[in-house]
């Protein structure tokens, strides 16, 4: 989309000012990244997540963190009081698959790039961000896209929405975490597209076993050197990120959908000894949701799709429930850009689909994405010394008549319903049209075959109806 | 690789036949549906009583007794509706998205409505069952692509052939031309898409006026020489039913200037016409309104349309729309096949909408009674009525709230079991046997 040059921001100011008479948000306006708010949530529903429901309880916050849950408290001098009572408070929402505010998703040029970093396209203007604190969501992790057996490295964010810092939302101290994809998009992308291993997904297997043990001897050629007291042989930055999840220092969050190949990737890794490994979409986790849970593999699903490509034909909404069952630690995600805004949504079919409990169905997009991600010290259930990422719902947050409130960030309301106007943008960009998307249930969501023949082929393809041109991206 | 997908078309075709066994049987008969709390939508709710389906049909509501020989259906306390209606899908003509086999939904051409969905719905589509357990019984299937793309279907999510399946509405699709850019990946220059937008429209009036020739020609046929023979022109015999006004035509158009541009050309030709889409139909809702149109609306959960717009306009356009006295009909348009997800819909339509004055009866009715008087099948389908064909369900609760179970569900007066593919699914896998053993070593 838009990185904004320092020098353009004034311009943007102007622009957002003068825009069609709206009263447009400006980073004028809204607190730095760097900011930690302090507010006490009185009298509310409390949906710890790893503490039960607590009725009518209040939630003091100091300097961004959550500092005490209790009856009664009183808040320090200076601090302002919200009364909550008659509404619900729940951890943020915390998205483990996103693809909002990103310039660019794919590095489709070789099977293997792990060397770029999606840190590079975070794009901090992007009116997707706003809109999904208004759904509740404190942290997605937006990743990159699905082309390559090994993509690159993900990054995880706070929507501290008012900012054109791209670096104001990283979450600081998160892991580093990076993408994988098996199955129907790597190969054709490489396989059928450019004529190159991988086709199938036993080609994919051995990319992986030689991409190992490739690293596996650039650290070994490293340390013989070091211990020689040789000069070390170049640095290459692809084999220093696959050096680290050897040693469990990057996450892999692997795009996957049939249980074969997510067996395949379990093997493969503890061959390697790698222990840390979430599976992205994982449509027929289901099916192996033993093997997943001896494991300790985490699972990341849609509630409910399924129908869009062959590999997902034999899908079912009660995989997280059998999931959960079984014990795999489990998270709903979005891929979208709108199904983003109503995560908490998506964790209540898991009620209609399965009949997780209360706690069970919130789980899934907050404490287990946070523990997916490896924050889940920091965020992903309101308790004593964890961040301020806060949302306040009207109505119990997984029934279908709740809104969002309130959404706090580091103790922050980065958004406020009775404080939403009608142009929320950041940033105009003065050469920009008024441009008219067509509406669709899913903007932005793009694990489609037809999408990735775009990236290969570079043609425009229409998935559904009339006019409804989706562009190159395969997520 | 061209017969390995054709294979692989095969086999999903004899897949989705023999996903549909004995367990997806319906069953005929007089049913006595007791202890059930019954809403109505059109008279209102009644908190205890008793339904009768008989032949097929609702013969009797409320404080009826179960004639002798009837199947007991307890509903337990449990809320009966009547079917809930997507007015907006491809279900019964695509498949698998990806898999251009298993799609029907495009034919060759930019005027084809004499192409009729009808006649391209599976009845084994697995997506079938999978929508109806959730209570969405009745569907649209409507053909994309280009100018006019064919004949949107209305069927009832049970039978073994579309005749069985057709629910009493056919209507032919105009995709409105677009008149701006389509997306921020539209790169085509200003000039270009003035042009596009002028050819497009210019194409349409050729089309109407080639219509119009064409049905004063089959008129004059008609009255003087009724054994002439007039030459065939499919595309311009299907549309003499919307040329002389008997039938409406589903016009699609979505961004505000488009939905003006199309009441204008409906006003000129004087054409009879349900409007589809209208993402940004809260923009226009006075004209829209004020040209008597009926509207079809959603997904309720769409993104909104400018960068610019409030995040909830789409959550609020069909209470806005509805604010304004407009006729409102939810379509999930889902590329999913989501289309159970249609009660949901309604829900956030309520959720963000209320404020508004469009309540929980408003978003029913815009799932129920509202499209079955638009689709002008009101008198069999849309609510619990004596004489209406017996399509309803039983919910434990509201079946907006996604806590809420399906327990028991009637298509034609036929019980279905609650039973998908994704059901089946789930009784499978749910405590795997083997599990983490071997085959064959016990659990």
């Amino acid at each position: 989309m838009y990185h904004v040059p320092r020098t353009l921001r004034s311009l943007a100011l102007l622009a957002a000012v003068t825009a069609s008479g709206a009263v447009a948000q400006t980073p004028a306006d809204l607190p730095s990244p760097d900011a930690r708010g302090s507010v006490l949530l009185q009298g509310g529903t409390v949906h710890t997540v790893t503490n039960g429901a607590l009725e009518n309880t209040d939630v003091l916050v100091v300097d961004g963190r959550i500092e005490r849950i209790g009856q009664g408290l009183e808040a320090p001098s200076g601090v302002e009081t919200v009364d909550v009572s008659g509404r619900h408070v729940t951890p943020g929402i915390i998205d483990a698959h996103s693809h909002i505010a990103l310039s660019s998703v794919n590095e489709a040029s070789n099977p293997i790039v792990a060397e770029v970093q999606m840190r590079d396209a975070v794009s901090p203007a992007d009116i997707g961000i706003y809109r999904a604190l208004a759904g509740g969501v404190t942290s997605i992790h937006v990743m990159h896209g699905s082309a390559n057996p090994v993509g690159g490295e993900n990054e995880t964010l706070k929507l501290r929405w008012g900012t054109l810092d791209p670096d104001g939302l990283l979450f600081e101290g998160a892991p580093r975490t990076i993408k994988f994809a098996l199955g129907e998009n790597p190969t054709r992308v490489h396989g059928r597209g450019r004529g190159i291993r991988p086709s199938t997904r036993m080609g994919i297997e051995q990319v992986y076993r030689e991409a190992f043990t490739e690293a596996q001897l650039y650290r070994q050629r490293q340390e013989e050197a070091r211990a020689a007291g040789d000069p070390l042989p170049p640095i290459d930055r692809r084999m220093e990120t696959l050096a680290g999840i050897l040693s469990g220092e990057v996450l892999v969050h692997c795009h996957s959908y049939r249980a074969d190949e997510i067996l395949m990737l379990m093997e493969v890794f503890e061959d390697f000894g790698i222990e840390r490994l979430t599976f992205q979409h994982a449509n027929e986790a289901f099916k192996v949701a033993p093997e997943l849970a001896e494991f300790g593999a985490g699972a990341s699903v849609f509630s409910d799709w399924a129908n869009y490509k062959f590999e997902v034909y034999y899908s079912t909404a009660y995989n997280s429930a059998i999931l959960t069952r079984n014990g795999v630690r489990t998270s709903v995600n979005s891929d979208d850009a709108g199904l983003l805004r109503y995560l908490y949504h998506e964790a209540a079919k898991a009620q209609r689909y399965g009949g997780l409990g209360d706690q069970e169905a919130l789980a899934l997009v907050t404490l287990n994405p946070a523990w997916q991600l490896g924050i889940d010290d920091r965020v992903g259930s309101i308790e004593e010394g964890k961040d301020a990422d806060i949302a306040v719902f009207s109505e119990h947050p997984l029934s279908i008549y709740t809104r969002v409130d309130l959404t706090f960030v580091d103790g922050i309301a980065r958004f406020d319903r009775e404080r939403d106007g009608d142009d929320m943008r950041l940033y105009i960009d003065p050469e920009a049209e008024v441009v008219t998307l067509p509406t669709d249930a899913h903007s932005h969501s793009c694990m489609l075959g037809h999408d990735l023949d775009a990236l290969v082929h570079g043609t425009d393809s229409i998935i559904y109806g009339h006019g409804h041109a989706h562009h190159g991206h395969s997520h | 690789m061209r017969t390995a997908l054709s294979l692989l078309a095969v086999l999903l075709a004899a897949g989705s036949v023999n996903a549909q066994g004995a367990q997806y049987r319906g069953t005929a008969g007089t049913f006595a549906l007791t202890d059930c709390r019954i809403e109505t939508v059109t008279q209102g709710t009644i908190e205890s009583g008793t339904i009768v389906i008989e032949d097929g049909r609702i013969a009797a509501v409320g404080s009826a007794t179960a004639p002798a020989g009837a199947i007991a259906v307890p509903c337990n306390g449990g809320t009966v509706y009547p079917g809930f209606f997507d007015s907006g899908t491809i279900l019964g003509l695509q498949e698998v998205g990806d898999i251009a086999q298993t799609r029907d939904v495009d034919e060759l051409g930019n005027v084809t409505p004499q192409m009729e969905a009808l006649t391209a719905i599976n009845p084994s589509s697995t997506i079938i069952p999978q929508t109806r357990v959730s209570g969405v019984t009745t569907t649209l299937s409507v053909p994309q692509g280009g100018l006019m793309p064919g004949t949107a279907a209305l069927i009832n999510l049970h039978g073994y052939t579309p005749a069985q399946m057709y629910a009493g509405f056919e209507g032919i699709v105009l995709n409105f031309p677009t008149t701006g850019r389509r997306g921020r990946f539209d790169r085509r220059s200003d000039e270009a898409i003035e042009k596009a937008t002028q050819e497009a429209m210019e194409r349409l009036d050729e089309v109407w006026e080639q219509a119009l020739l064409y049905a004063r020609i089959d008129s004059a046929r008609v009255s003087s020489t009724p054994d002439g023979v007039q030459s065939y022109q499919p595309e311009m015999a299907a549309l003499l039913p919307v040329v002389r006004g008997t039938q409406s035509l589903l016009v699609v158009a979505n961004a505000a200037n488009d939905i003006v541009k199309a009441l204008e050309w409906l006003e000129d030709k004087n054409v009879q016409a349900i409007l589809m889409g209208a993402a940004e139909g809260w923009r226009v809702a006075d004209r829209i309104a004020e040209a008597g149109l009926s509207v079809i609306t959603g997904p309720v959960t769409g993104l909104p349309t400018r960068a610019s717009d409030r995040y909830d306009r789409t959550y609020q356009n069909v209470a806005l729309l509805a604010q304004s006295g407009i006729t409102v009909a939810l379509q999930s348009q889902d590329r999913m096949q989501n289309y159970r997800n249609i009660p949901f819909h309604a829900g956030f339509a309520v959720a963000y909408g209320r404020d508004l004055g469009f309540d929980r009866q408003a978003a029913l009715e815009s799932v129920t009674i509202g499209p079955a008087r638009i689709f002008g099948v009101d008198g069999e389908l849309g609510s619990i009525e004596v004489g209406k064909n017996a399509t309803l369900f039983i919910a434990d609760g509201d079946p907006f709230e996604p806590q809420t179970q399906i327990t028991g569900l009637f298509i034609d007066g036929y019980q279905l079991p609650l039973v998908s593919r994704q059901t089946e699914l789930y009784e499978e896998y749910l405590r795997r046997s083997p599990g983490l053993r071997t085959v064959g070593e016990g659990e």
